[in-house]
């Protein structure tokens, strides 16, 4: 399954990109799932989603908790706590 | 009548508060938000989600509608590199009586803080550059509006 990844802020910086089309293996079912597989790369990925309770994670545009299923996403983006207002 | 905008450009408080005058209500609540130039700070630029912000804000909005009775929303907040004593955001609300207009501006920027896809970073004149943290505070100010 092909999904786009959106990275914002601090978590794009660290990974040095805004996004990127991935193809998770079947047993990465949920955001939890995603952020620790994509963790396992090492290098900027590790160093920005190392500490999951620091990524928040919006699915088609909507925010949701990190137990959500990911199965049907056209969009996931991954970032730190929203600091506007 | 709900009215959001993201933009870089300035806005004029008095034009967004005249808006919501004209709704006929009685009672006008409104918010806004400055850069605060602190610590040799040259500006704040401020990131977003561009296909999520309208979304959230409007959801935000909707959700200030169903529990106030309310005539009318404006919610404004800027995006970019904005330095000291800059307009940031506006929040405003009219009503028929002060309670609803005051509670429910008191809600959107409480909610958006936490609930809209924003982020700020901090420039400062020695060099140093960072993204802000929420404050501690931020998640207990949305809280009080919860159950």
């Amino acid at each position: 399954m092909t999904v786009q990844i959106l990275y914002f802020a601090w978590v794009r910086e660290a990974i040095g990109r805004d996004g990127e089309a991935v193809d998770p293996p079947a047993t990465v079912r949920t955001i939890s799932d995603l952020i620790a597989w994509l963790a396992a790369r090492g290098g900027g990925y590790g160093e920005a989603l190392a500490d999951p309770k620091r990524i928040r994670a919006a699915i088609d545009q909507d925010f949701v908790p990190h137990d959500a299923l990911i199965g049907g996403a056209q969009e996931i983006a991954l970032f730190p706590p929203v600091t506007g207002g | 009548m709900i009215r959001i905008a993201v933009q870089e450009a300035d806005f004029d408080t008095a034009a967004l508060m005249a808006e919501l005058e004209a709704l006929d209500g009685g009672a006008v609540a409104t918010f806004t938000g400055l850069v605060r130039g602190e610590g040799g700070l040259i500006h704040l630029r401020l990131d977003h989600y561009p296909a999520m912000t309208e979304k959230a804000l409007a959801s935000i909005a909707d959700q200030a509608m169903a529990r106030w009775p309310l005539g009318g929303i404006v919610i404004v907040h800027r995006v970019g590199a904005l330095p000291p004593g800059a307009r940031i955001v506006f929040v405003g609300t009219a009503s028929k009586h002060r309670a609803a207009a005051l509670e429910s501006c008191a809600f959107l920027i409480d909610w958006l803080k936490s609930e809209a896809p924003f982020w700020k970073k901090e420039r400062f004149a020695d060099g140093r550059e960072g993204w802000v943290a929420p404050r501690a505070g931020d998640a207990a100010a949305k809280a009080r509006w919860q159950g």
